[in-house]
């Protein structure tokens, strides 16, 4: 069969990414043309910057060489510029007369430079900062002239001054609005910026029109005049005030351009069938997208419709900037200027050059500006997007997010100042060399790309904001982006909370039913998906749906611990922590009837037989006559207690009672996540009730219950919930604020980011304020742990195929 | 010379799950189940660590380890990308509901004790991540 053929006009990276994405999925689909006007392969434009700063060379930063169109079978038209497309021919036609026909059109010509009517603007020497010739302009100019102006006070005009500084020009930049990089700065941080650089050595004039570029006998530029009358001498001129899609070719063939071409979420242009755009010189939705992210998404979605998949579906990105200008960490999202209805919250540290302001509105966080400390953009960032109402957390809000309890690397908070060597991601062991190198080898530019390709800051995310760092100085300037809303997995385009709320809504009872209502795009799910939807049908609709098995992770579906050699852990219920002798006798026995290699005290007060062959597991269980501790579930884990006042001599309240009564209540309990809860006798709290996801403390008085406290990635000490008189109203209360938890959490969040994202108050409201809706909700919760089968001894009843522990054949 | 093998029934594997045959002094091989009612067999060995994919969940045609989620292509052992390796995959045929492999290639392929170099190298100072976040 004859392929069909596709033809690009525009060479660049959005454009070359949708190329690499379609050939992903389909090789062999087409046969390809690529028209670029520039006479080079496709290179990363973002880092132009540190090539005329002398930290970088043409060739670092080209991402395609010529031999990867050669490899793919491309054909590659250099320095040809496309003059026209006949759309009833299907041909495209270059300025030297080159033709290619064509079944599918892609046009990515991306943007070009706003250049100001101004007279003079076409003398020699003027030039703007967009193409690689543009840069090596700029670098031959430098060796043999002295002074130089750039006219625009944006992150373009910012870097080429400080490349022609570092360069050695006299730099003088002149700037219309009055600071500096007034589209993601405030003055104060504008301000601050202007002040770093002029001590540097840069010369500015704020709030200076352009009048007129003053050309010599030459024809040269040789001066600039500005509106004020006053006049600085120039050799060179660079144009950054801005960029605007190009869209001179499009519009000639009579596509519908407004703000950019305009594409539809399939990003088909809307006026031929045949044609599709991608990149800066898109307008989608009405935006056209100037940053990496957004754009790449595109060519993703793009590349799956070129493909004939029909799969995927553009709905735009809500974007951040996060900059590194000559050497300062910037980062500004949403509304940072604030305005009338809205609080800001300030910290200033000139002197060590840190500014940081967060603009609040209606209790929500509308807007940020940091400068020089950039590391919780992203917590930022999400909290914006996310809209949650931050109230509760407001007087911890400027110290960000890492300012408590982030383990896993070492405090660090700024990523340049790290060595190779060391260890940025502390859950997989990726170091800071590693991460760089697969950045520059493999092409990245997303947190997600390399998420997915060294697994940095893809278990527990705390350090995130660095790899955000590293990819910031090793791809370039700008990739900050983030789907508006956050689907639950590759296999569907619906969030946690849709297809919670769908499962209640239309009382949906089964897997399948529920990936046929939201259009699953895989038939099975994925292993995190499936999980999770299995979860919410249980809880949702407890002893209506049907528990899946096959939807558990393993440790749910054989009731132990996998180990890294493949063998089990298992951990025998001791209610509240406590044994007795013959418990412990038979635990003995049975370490030394199946060899058991080690056991072990776990930090929730129970024994841990490590090294179980997973055929010994039913026996073991069998011999140990214990109940399952759900050591290895999203589950009620453990209820740690101190010895109470039983025993103690400061124990004001029997805890060891309270913390059995506790577990016997919510033992088999699943849950979003796993639970650990806690009683201590008295405010010493040996049992460590401030990090459990219910601690309870015994006063004289009655018990304090605290909530959402979390001992792991993140140490979160929990919150004080309530004050209550008796054990039976902490039973009740407890129960309460898990089945909230339960009925309102996503998979794999534990209480500590549930009741983070829904507030405290949220909490308070249903289990405190109103206690008819705190009893339906503890009654609902018994009446989900209503005979609840222990996994260990009911096989049948909970679902546990037996058939599991034992081979088919033995060779 | 394939020599056949009835080792159990479609219905003896769950869907969208497997069971092993255990090889003395060698690895296992799992055979898989999909929606479809495909059987395959693949080394009982994720090729990053070791993990036995026999434990894995079932998704489509690949399956996920429990040890790291890797995903493996029940079809070839392949890893998926950006994952890279392979692990050794054993013919299966299923004739009359009966699941069939050929002992010679499972006393032949992959022979030798659970070998898990990447975790025996590095102790037990390795982190061994959870899986990814949602």
């Amino acid at each position: 069969m004859k392929k069909m053929k596709l033809v690009m006009v525009g060479n660049g990276m959005a454009g070359v990414r949708t190329l690499e994405e379609l050939l992903k999925i389909a090789p062999h689909l087409y046969d390809i043309a690529v028209f670029g006007a520039e006479p080079h392969p496709n290179y990363n434009r973002i880092l132009l910057s540190p090539v005329l700063a002398g930290e970088q060379t043409l060739e670092e930063i080209v991402l395609n060489p010529l031999a990867w169109y050669a490899e793919h079978g491309i054909r590659l038209h250099l320095g040809k510029k496309v003059v026209d497309v006949n759309r009833a021919r299907r041909v495209v036609i270059a300025a030297d007369g080159t033709e290619e026909y064509y079944d599918r059109l892609l046009i990515a010509t991306g943007s070009n430079p706003f250049i100001p009517p101004l007279p003079g603007s076409d003398l020699q020497g003027v030039i703007a900062f967009r193409h690689i010739a543009d840069t090596n302009v700029m670098i031959e100019t430098a060796k043999t002239h002295k002074h130089a102006v750039v006219i625009g006070g944006g992150l373009l005009g910012l870097e080429a001054a400080n490349g022609l500084m570092s360069r050695g020009m006299d730099v003088t930049l002149a700037h219309v609005a009055p600071w500096l990089m007034n589209r993601q700065l405030d003055d104060v941080a504008g301000d601050l910026l202007r002040k770093s650089l002029e001590l540097r050595g840069m010369k500015f004039r704020i709030e200076t029109h352009t009048q007129e570029l003053v050309g010599g006998p030459l024809g040269r530029v040789t001066a600039v005049k500005f509106k004020d009358g006053s006049e600085t001498p120039a050799d060179l001129v660079v144009m950054a005030a801005g960029i605007r899609p190009n869209t001179q070719l499009a519009e000639k063939i009579g596509l519908h351009c407004l703000h950019g071409i305009v594409v539809n979420d399939t990003m088909q242009t809307v006026t031929d069938p045949r044609i599709y755009s991608v990149g800066e010189c898109a307008a989608h939705r009405g935006i056209a997208y100037g940053l990496v992210a957004p754009l790449f998404e595109q060519g993703k979605v793009c590349a799956t419709h070129l493909a004939e998949f029909g799969i995927g579906r553009y709905t735009g990105s809500a974007t951040s900037t996060k900059l590194k200008v000559t050497g300062i960490d910037l980062f500004s999202a949403g509304n940072f200027m604030g305005g009338p209805d809205c609080e800001e919250i300030v910290m200033s540290d000139p002197y060590g050059g840190v500014y940081k302001k967060l603009v609040i509105q209606d209790d929500k966080l509308v807007g940020a500006c940091l400068y020089g400390d950039t590391v919780d953009g992203s917590f930022y960032f999400k909290l914006l997007r996310d809209g949650r109402k931050i109230g509760e957390m407001r007087d911890k809000l400027m110290f960000g997010e890492s300012h408590l309890g982030d383990a896993g690397h070492q405090g660090q908070n700024k990523a340049a100042a790290m060595a190779d060597s060391d260890e940025v991601c502390g859950c997989n062991g990726v170091n800071k060399g590693t991460i760089c190198k697969a950045i520059k080898d493999k092409g990245l530019f997303t947190l997600e790309e390399v998420r997915k390709v060294t697994k940095a800051s893809a278990s527990c995310g705390s350090c995130t904001g660095l790899v955000e760092q590293l990819l910031m100085f090793t791809a370039g300037g700008d990739y900050s982006a983030a789907p508006k809303k956050k689907a639950m997995c590759a296999c569907t385009d619906a969030s946690h909370q849709e297809v919670r709320d769908t499962i209640r809504a239309e009382h949906l009872l089964t897997i399948d039913s529920v990936y046929r209502r939201l259009s699953w795009r895989t038939p099975n799910g994925c292993s995190s998906c499936r999980p999770a939807v299995n979860y919410y049908l249980i809880s949702t609709w407890p002893k209506q749906a049907k528990d899946d098995p096959q939807s558990h992770f393993i440790n749910e579906r054989s009731h132990a611990n996998i180990q890294k050699d493949g063998t089990y852990s298992v951990v025998p219920r001791m209610w509240g922590g406590t044994t007795n002798s013959s418990e412990l006798r038979r635990i003995a026995d049975t370490i030394d009837k199946f060899k058991i290699p080690t056991v072990k005290v776990t930090g929730g007060q129970r024994i841990d037989l490590l090294g179980v062959k997973k055929e010994d597991l039913p026996a073991v269980w069998q011999s140990l006559g214990m109940p399952s501790g759900h050591a290895y579930g999203k589950t009620l884990r453990t209820v740690k207690t101190c010895v109470g006042s039983e025993w103690c001599r400061f124990g004001t309240q029997d805890s060891t009672r309270l913390g059995i009564d506790l577990e016997r209540a919510l033992w088999r309990m699943y849950a979003p996540h796993k639970v650990k809860l806690a009683v201590s006798g008295c405010p010493r709290n040996c049992a460590e009730s401030g990090i459990k996801d219910v601690g309870i403390i015994g006063v004289d008085s009655g018990w304090e219950v605290y909530v959402a406290g979390n001992a792991g990635i993140k140490t979160e000490v929990a919150h004080f919930f309530v004050k209550l008189k008796t054990a039976e109203e902490v039973l009740e209360y407890a129960g309460a604020f898990l089945q909230l938890y339960r009925e309102e959490g996503w998979y794999l969040e534990r209480t500590v980011h549930y009741v983070a994202r829904v507030g405290l108050d949220h909490c308070k409201a249903r289990v405190i304020d109103d206690a008819a809706n705190r009893k339906a909700l503890w009654e609902r919760l018994q009446f989900a742990l209503d005979g609840e089968p222990d996994p260990w001894f009911e096989f049948d009843k909970a679902g546990v195929d037996a058939r599991q522990f034992q081979p088919v054949g033995v060779l | 010379m394939s020599d056949w093998k009835v080792f159990c029934r479609v219905d003896d594997i769950p869907v969208l799950g497997a069971r092993r045959i255990a090889r003395t002094g060698s690895t296992d091989v799992a055979i898989f189940r999909n929606s479809e009612d495909k059987i395959f067999a693949l080394l009982d060995r994720c090729p990053h660590k070791g993990g036995p994919l026999s434990q894995g969940i079932v998704c489509g045609d690949s399956v996920a380890c429990p040890l790291h989620n890797w995903t493996i292509g029940l079809d070839d052992g392949c890893a998926k990308s950006p994952d890279a390796g392979r692990t050794q995959r054993f013919s299966v045929t299923v004739d009359g509901g009966n699941v069939l492999l050929d002992v010679e290639e499972l006393t032949t392929l992959a022979l030798g004790p659970t070998l898990i170099p990447a975790v025996a190298a590095l102790g037990a100072e390795t982190a061994v991540a959870e899986r990814p976040a949602v």
